[in-house]
């Protein structure tokens, strides 16, 4: 027996000869800055680059609140550039981040927000109020005004948080893993049909601008729903932040976290609230967007090589960002005027890692904790 | 004396299935779960073990009853309060992957920690001191995810230490660890319990492990619980009446389980030392009785076998039928036995 080398339980207090070293958690938090970095570049080539060229000075003097030499110059800087790339940045952390915390509160290595079929949830709230609105106009985002906007967002949240919800309560009762992604397939199923039958008792222009929308685009957030797109997802980017700490507990599963003092519903109820929140009004404003929701977070744990939450949050806002900025520069085929449809060139980045997750499943489902 | 840890009144257990009456497993629980000591809780598949553990550990309501965590009522404290009393490790392995060792103790901190999980120097030593106390610090600047089922046990185990509660109930923790490391972990946690005053409760298969290891035992069976210490159990029957079964009998004498009643015809062995110990065991898991020279059963029987031990080899010497077989191994000796008809169903 080794008695005697059982180590002394730690001073209650520090005796305050030398402070010991820190324990090494295996966190690299220099890496954020890194990755703050890459967002702050995707963010400025998104301004600088696009089907018109723009000397970078008078961009700058745009930006400074100045005009720049041609009134067409400061036009496209002002109502195109800067609001698609504040859209990306914020759709790209939002989605990110909401991926990030359907993927630990369900255990799934694959759970986001389109996989789910939260997306189809949002869709069918945006659906309601977009074919059954009584006002006039073609374009989806506009002629609501104000109202509009609002309803829009607030349908689309909605129509997120009951899914989620849903899926919630129907998971419990299921293994994680297979059953659950086949009940997203399932949920998408459930509201297209529903979708299809408000198409169905709809007049043409709307339905044209509710298959618009459903491509995705950073493109049609004007500056006045720019408030509430950017005061909804930054409320639940503040509130994800403050996640951290239950989300880590609950890499342990349920039963270790109540052990240790989790209030696990409260948790879960806060978890599906600010993914409600995030998912709800990118969807609303920008359309159902796949795949960077699953990827970017399996992307920032390699990276940050961590599954500590503290860590993931941050690093997943900032790559999110610089996913979501590129793929829409991709989209705009810089020097061209042709536009790709976003969720085309989501699907052409994300695929591939999601193809990589799938075929290294056994390691993702060890490196995530599922 | 210090009072125990963990009592319970009146406690009944089981299930309450929906629209159906409730399924009680045991009832009239007094339970005491002393300080500073590991206590096996031992019972066969379905006897309410599981549900025992459960319901200790607050996972799931008592059907009647309380359990009393140093007076207070546990299923009524908030979830903080009783993680700073009573922790557990399960059976499951959670894949914690890219959270090295520190960081999965560190989880322990959880209830004494604020909002963002921040660690204090004195939630950091706590956290070395349980890291250490499991013997793990080589392995705690690694990656879970690299870890063996034995060494991420471990690491779990010092998760439930570092959470500084005065009870740890483990549930099966070893089921699925090799038997060095079922002794390993069972050592250290009697180790853990006897220097640091904990009370801990583990619930096992392992009886021989068990046996060996705990202060005492607790044998759930037919909906009651027996404690005492393990050999008072052993000496007053309560163990083998807990696992009676069919075909399967503890042996009080050598403290095992005895299998099925040999049905070969017996042999005669002469020999004391190790080599002849070995034989007797071999030729009881062949189905035959090893009879001792002085057995008054040994006059009229036909086999008779003498183990010759030396420095340098030891060689078997069977006689039957009227002659003379040697043999150099055990293996050699059952070959040369005629075959052991099947005992009738």
């Amino acid at each position: 027996m080794s008695h005697a080398l059982f180590p002394p339980l730690p001073a209650a207090h520090n005796t305050g000869d030398k402070p010991a070293p820190r324990v090494n958690l295996g966190l690299r938090p220099g890496l954020l800055v890194g990755l703050a970095l890459l967002a702050l570049l995707a963010f400025v080539l998104v301004l600088l680059l696009g089907s018109v060229t723009i000397p970078p000075q008078q961009i700058l003097a745009v930006l400074l609140g100045g005009e720049a030499e041609k009134s067409s110059w400061t036009n496209i800087i002002l109502k195109v550039r800067l609001p698609r790339a504040l859209t990306a940045l914020l759709a790209g952390a939002a989605l990110s981040v909401s991926g990030l915390l359907m993927q630990t509160l369900f255990r799934n290595p694959l759970a986001a927000a389109d996989v789910l079929g939260v997306n189809s949830g949002a869709s069918l709230g945006v659906a309601l109020v977009v074919l059954a609105y009584g006002t006039t106009g073609g374009a989806l985002l506009a002629g609501f005004g104000l109202a509009g906007d609002l309803s829009l967002a607030a349908a689309a949240m909605l129509g997120a948080g009951v899914t989620l919800s849903l899926i919630l309560l129907i998971a419990r009762r299921l293994e994680s893993g297979l059953p659950l992604l086949l009940l997203g397939v399932m949920i998408g199923q459930l509201t297209f049909a529903l979708v299809s039958l408000l198409i169905y008792f709809s007049v043409p222009e709307r339905i044209q601008a509710y298959i618009n929308w459903g491509f995705g685009s950073f493109n049609g957030v004007t500056w006045a729903q720019m408030p509430i797109l950017a005061g909804a997802v930054l409320a639940g980017l503040a509130a994800a932040l403050c996640l951290g700490k239950p989300l880590n507990v609950l890499l342990t599963g349920e039963a270790y976290a109540a052990s240790m003092g989790l209030h696990v519903r409260r948790s879960r109820q806060a978890i599906i609230i600010t993914t409600a929140l995030l998912t709800g009004a990118v969807t609303a404003f920008c359309g159902p967007i796949a795949f960077i929701g699953i990827a970017v977070p399996h992307l920032c744990r390699g990276l940050l090589h961590t599954s500590d939450h503290r860590l993931l949050l941050p690093g997943t806002m900032c790559l999110g960002g610089a996913v979501a900025l590129l793929a829409s520069l991709l989209a705009e085929l810089p020097g061209s005027s042709l536009v790709l449809p976003l969720n085309a060139v989501m699907a052409l980045l994300g695929v591939p890692v999601i193809l990589l997750i799938i075929l290294r499943q056994r390691s993702v489902q060890r490196s995530f904790g599922a | 004396m210090m009072p125990p840890a963990l009592t319970t009144q009146h406690l009944s257990i089981g299930y309450r299935p929906a629209r159906r009456p409730p399924h009680v497993l045991a009832q009239g629980l007094a339970l005491a779960l002393p300080r500073g000591q590991l206590i096996c809780l031992l019972g066969a598949n379905g006897s309410g073990k599981s549900t025992l553990m459960r319901t200790l550990a607050g996972m799931q309501p008592p059907l009647a009853g309380t359990v009393l965590l140093a007076g207070d009522a546990l299923h009524q404290l908030d979830p903080s309060a009783r993680a700073r009393r009573l922790s557990i490790v399960l059976t499951e392995r959670p894949h914690l992957g890219l959270l090295n060792g520190y960081a999965l103790v560190a989880l322990g901190r959880h209830p004494h920690t604020g909002w963002s999980g921040r660690l204090s120097p004195y939630d950091e030593a706590m956290v070395r001191w349980a890291v250490a106390a499991v013997g793990a610090a080589d392995l705690a600047e690694r990656p879970v995810m690299e870890l063996s089922d034995g060494q991420r046990q471990k690491l779990m185990i010092a998760r439930a230490l570092a959470q500084e509660a005065a009870v740890l109930l483990l549930d099966e923790p070893t089921a699925f660890l090799d038997l060095p490391r079922r002794v390993e972990i069972m050592l250290l946690l009697r180790q853990i319990a006897h220097q640091t005053g904990r009370a801990i409760l583990l619930s096992t298969h392992d009886l021989d492990l068990a046996l060996r290891t705990a202060d005492a035992l607790w044998l759930l069976a037919g909906g009651v619980i027996r404690s005492g210490t393990p050999e008072d159990l052993v000496l007053d029957g309560s163990f083998a009446a807990a696992f009676h079964e069919d075909g399967l009998t503890f042996d009080r004498a050598s403290g095992g389980f005895a299998l099925p009643a040999a049905a070969g015809a017996p042999v005669v062995v002469h020999g004391t030392g190790l080599a002849a110990t070995w034989t007797r065991r071999a030729l009881a898991r062949a189905g035959r009785v090893a009879l001792a020279p002085d057995d008054p059963a040994a006059a009229g029987t036909g086999a008779c076998l003498e183990v010759l031990e030396s420095a340098t080899a030891t060689v078997w010497h069977l006689h039957q039928d009227g002659h003379m077989q040697r043999c150099t191994s055990i293996g050699q000796v059952l070959a040369a036995l005629p075959p052991v008809s099947p005992a009738p169903a």
